[in-house]
């Protein structure tokens, strides 16, 4: 029976019509002109803008969940990934994706769009070797730049942000413009890249202010809404467009959170998760929302797109505000886009689970969940890491805890009955009842 | 012919440890990887003791490490549930693979001897921002090295450190030249324990016993065909049982052979690549030879340099063959392991691929290698 008042999100369409241009002009950046480049979600994106307003990306985590979403292609890359060699159990986006090359197909349709040059960035064991891979799948003339981020922990999980921390990331940025300028031949433009890098820094802290209003009771969101609009973060985070939108909808969803409009009509019961969904089986969002248990978030749709601080002494986490004002140079716009994203909060956890447990206590007890569901997630080594010290670091702070194992982009590795089986008894400890 | 010497202290490291500590009085740091500077620990007078597995099965990191992560790291992590290292004064992790790294953020969580440390080392190794990088870090770790020792360092400590380390991997190198040989007076076996007994000693007494060997293996002589001649490529590796076994297959079966030379991080990675000793800042020395130094697959991009390594090595020490070798989800092996197999391939090294568990399925694979070893026979050999 519901219990408060509910409406579809009025930007839903416009998302949509975001995402489908997205991809629609990474594959004809070259007929216009452009050019095309590939890399992680979490490269630093603002960078290759510097070449023109034409130079468009395709970041390989979505495009590899998009793929899973589609379970007979997916397993069609999945194989082709196997029989070139490669072990089934390595990141599922990334055998995803380079089956995409493989067998030369486009998710979209037609040939898959070779970029013009990779620039990524790496973290977890994986994120250099995708891309070095790919460019040799492609014929090896794909030149790539990957910048390292794996400099260490950011307060207050370390006594403060090292100067030379920053430096070696903003280093590699700055020596990756003079790459770029060399494999492309083009001039890079100081100001695109400087608008770029801030409105990085805009999309960013506002998604942090928009995953604030699920705080309400009812949630204005649910998660796997949420999946359609963090994303935009993951696509392209310096994209202006983008940033605009975030600002949009953060009035829409502060509207529905001011005048009590629920994502879930009947939420009894509000539980998060941690990590990537296995995307073949988003239904599983919708079978507890049957429950009237509605998932707020996670600190993967809060932390990977959203940039903030956490609150030791509160334990509670508060969105990162914009700098005081816009980076005026070259350098100046590389160290605070290195300063900015090594606070990240899905980069901590690689350093220490603790970081990603006080994390997730902190959106447990401050977003009201009654529970928390972790995926054992056979698909990302870096975002599963430490996560059965999580598991024990969550219960030991008194959150009621569910696992399930599965894989994010490969359904061969989630089995659905079992998992709806966990999931009925752990509802039913959470005090809900099977529904009529 | 002190192999029996490198063997006992393989087998037993902990009475080793234990017993150093008692004798000299100083602290012992556990180290989770190859890219910890024990240079800088050396010019401390700390102990760095590499944790290796048991290779017995466990069932005590279950809940604390998802199965999916590699055989290694869990058998690392049950040596410190177990308390095996409860004599430990800390321990320290240089940033390589997330695998290892959850060993060491569950022994920090749950048996943290009172000093634990997080080198940040830098995978873009291939920049010329690492090495400056990594110097800084350095300063971080010294830091914290001074209130574990309260003790702080000179310049002649780090060199007094780097020259006790130099001078174990051209031992160690030297020894291994005699591995190119035709007949080669030292197994696989023997490399093997003469390279992890190094992690598990102080280097000051591991070197006198090399060096005597050393100097023994002018004249030595094995009385055994050495058969075909194999490579080991890979990850971590220390299956004592599994180089046994394909080292006595000879003596069972129509086909022989030794391992002659390795590409993990058992041995040549780890001691191949000397610290530049004339002048300069040695912090930068040390910084400049773990990021020049072959790389783990992790750190090996964008260009993959391994590859001329293995052929290097393939080529010095005459391989037949060469045995791919991987630690069952071992993910940085695993992105490399269909270019290294074609490049071998291409080079005209045959190849044979083994994923290996905590323990050795030493039958199965037995039978497996031996196949290997068939394809490697030309037509002269059969007729």
């Amino acid at each position: 029976m519901a219990e408060y008042p509910t409406e579809p999100l009025k930007c839903w369409q416009k998302a949509k019509e975001l995402r489908n241009e997205y991809y629609r002009s990474y594959e004809q950046a070259r007929d216009k002109g452009g050019l095309r480049w590939s890399g992680s979600a979490w490269a630093f994106d603002a960078v290759p803008v510097g070449l023109g307003r034409d130079v468009r990306c395709i970041t390989g985590e979505p495009y590899g969940a998009s793929c899973a979403f589609d379970k007979p292609l997916s397993s069609k890359y999945l194989k082709a990934a196997e029989n070139y060699g490669f072990a089934r159990d390595l990141c599922s986006y990334m055998r995803n994706y380079w089956g995409s090359i493989i067998l030369d197909e486009y998710a979209f349709g037609g040939k898959f769009p070779k970029p013009d040059f990779s620039w990524s960035q790496h973290i977890c064991c994986s994120h250099a070797k995708w891309y070095q891979n790919a460019c040799e799948l492609e014929g090896g003339d794909v030149p790539l730049y990957v910048v390292d981020v794996g400099a260490g922990a950011c307060p207050p999980f370390e006594s403060e942000m090292h100067p030379h921390r920053i430096d070696y990331v903003a280093g590699q940025l700055m020596d990756g413009i003079d790459w770029l300028e060399k494999v492309t031949g083009r001039q890079f433009n100081d100001e695109l890249f400087l608008e770029a890098a801030w409105n990085d820094m805009r999309s960013t802290s506002r998604w942090a202010e928009i995953c604030m209003l699920n705080r309400n009771t009812p949630a204005p969101l649910d998660e796997k809404s949420i999946y359609s609009l963090y994303v935009f973060g993951v696509l392209e985070k310096s994209n202006g467009d983008f940033a605009d939108f975030y600002d949009e909808l953060y009035e829409e969803v502060k509207d529905r959170a001011e005048r009590g409009i629920a994502a879930v009509p009947n939420e009894k019961v509000r539980w998060m998760s941690d990590t990537q969904p296995p995307w073949g089986f988003l239904k599983i969002y919708r079978y507890m929302e049957e429950w009237g248990a509605v998932s707020v978030g996670s600190l993967y749709t809060y932390g990977l797109t959203g940039m903030w601080i956490y609150d030791a002494e509160r334990n509670d986490l508060k969105p990162r505000p914009l700098p005081e004002r816009r980076p005026r140079t070259r350098e100046e716009g590389c160290r605070m886009l290195a300063d900015w994203h090594l606070g990240k909060p899905e980069y901590q956890h690689f350093y220490h689970p603790e970081y990603k447990t006080k994390m997730m206590d902190a959106i447990a007890k401050n977003w009201n969940c009654d529970g928390i569901i972790l995926h054992y997630n056979r698909g990302c080594e870096g975002l599963s890491t430490g996560i059965a010290e999580n598991r024990l670091g969550l219960l030991k702070r008194g959150n009621k805890v569910m696992t399930y194992e599965g894989n994010m982009g490969d359904e061969r590795e989630f089995d659905e009955t079992a998992t709806i089986n966990r999931i009925d008894i752990f509802l039913e400890t959470l005090g809900l009842r099977r529904p009529a | 012919m002190p192999f029996k010497q490198f063997q006992e202290w393989y087998d037993k490291r902990h009475e080793y440890q234990t017993d150093w500590k008692k004798r000299t009085g100083g602290k012992i740091v556990g180290t989770f990887c190859t890219y910890v500077p024990e240079e800088i620990f050396y010019a401390f007078d700390v102990l760095p003791v590499r944790i290796l597995g048991s290779h017995e099965i466990q069932d005590v990191t279950e809940p604390h490490l998802f199965a999916m992560f590699c055989p290694f790291c869990r058998d690392v992590l049950a040596q410190g549930l177990k308390g095996r290292y409860s004599y430990l004064d800390g321990i320290v992790l240089a940033q390589s693979c997330i695998h290892l790294r959850q060993a060491f953020t569950s022994w920090d969580i749950h048996k943290n001897p009172g000093w634990s440390y997080f080198l940040p080392m830098p995978n873009h190794v291939q920049s010329p921002r690492s090495v400056p990088f990594l110097a800084g870090e350095y300063k971080l770790l010294i830091a914290r090295l001074e209130e574990l020792t309260g003790r702080s360092i000179t310049d002649d400590d780090l060199r007094r450190g780097i020259e006790i380390m130099n001078r174990m991997r051209r031992t160690m190198k030297s020894i291994f030249e005699y591995r190119k040989q035709d007949s080669p007076p030292v197994t696989g076996v023997e490399a093997m324990y003469l390279a992890c007994s190094q992690f598990f000693t102080d280097a000051r007494e591991w070197i006198p016993a090399a060096e005597e060997t050393l100097g023994a293996l002018k004249t030595r002589k094995l009385d055994r065909d050495p058969g075909k001649r194999l490579l080991l490529v890979g990850s971590e590796n220390d299956e004592i049982d599994f180089i046994q076994m394909v080292e006595t297959l000879g003596e069972r079966e129509s086909v022989g052979a030794t391992v002659v030379i390795e590409e993990h991080c058992t041995t040549t990675r780890y001691f191949w690549d000397e610290v530049e000793e004339n002048g300069g800042d040695p912090l930068t020395a040390i910084a400049a030879r773990y990021v020049n130094r072959t790389a783990c697959p992790t750190k090996d991009w964008p260009q993959r340099t391994r590859l001329e390594r293995i052929l290097q090595f393939a080529r010095d020490f005459k391989v037949d063959g060469a045995i791919v070798i991987q630690q069952k989800f071992c993910d940085p092996h695993e992105a490399d392991i269909p270019f290294v197999r074609k490049f071998l391939e291409e080079n005209g090294i045959p190849t044979y691929f083994l994923e290996f568990d905590v323990t050795t399925p030493v039958g199965p694979f037995s039978i497996r290698v031996e196949a290997f070893l068939e394809t490697l026979d030309t037509e002269d050999d059969l007729f």
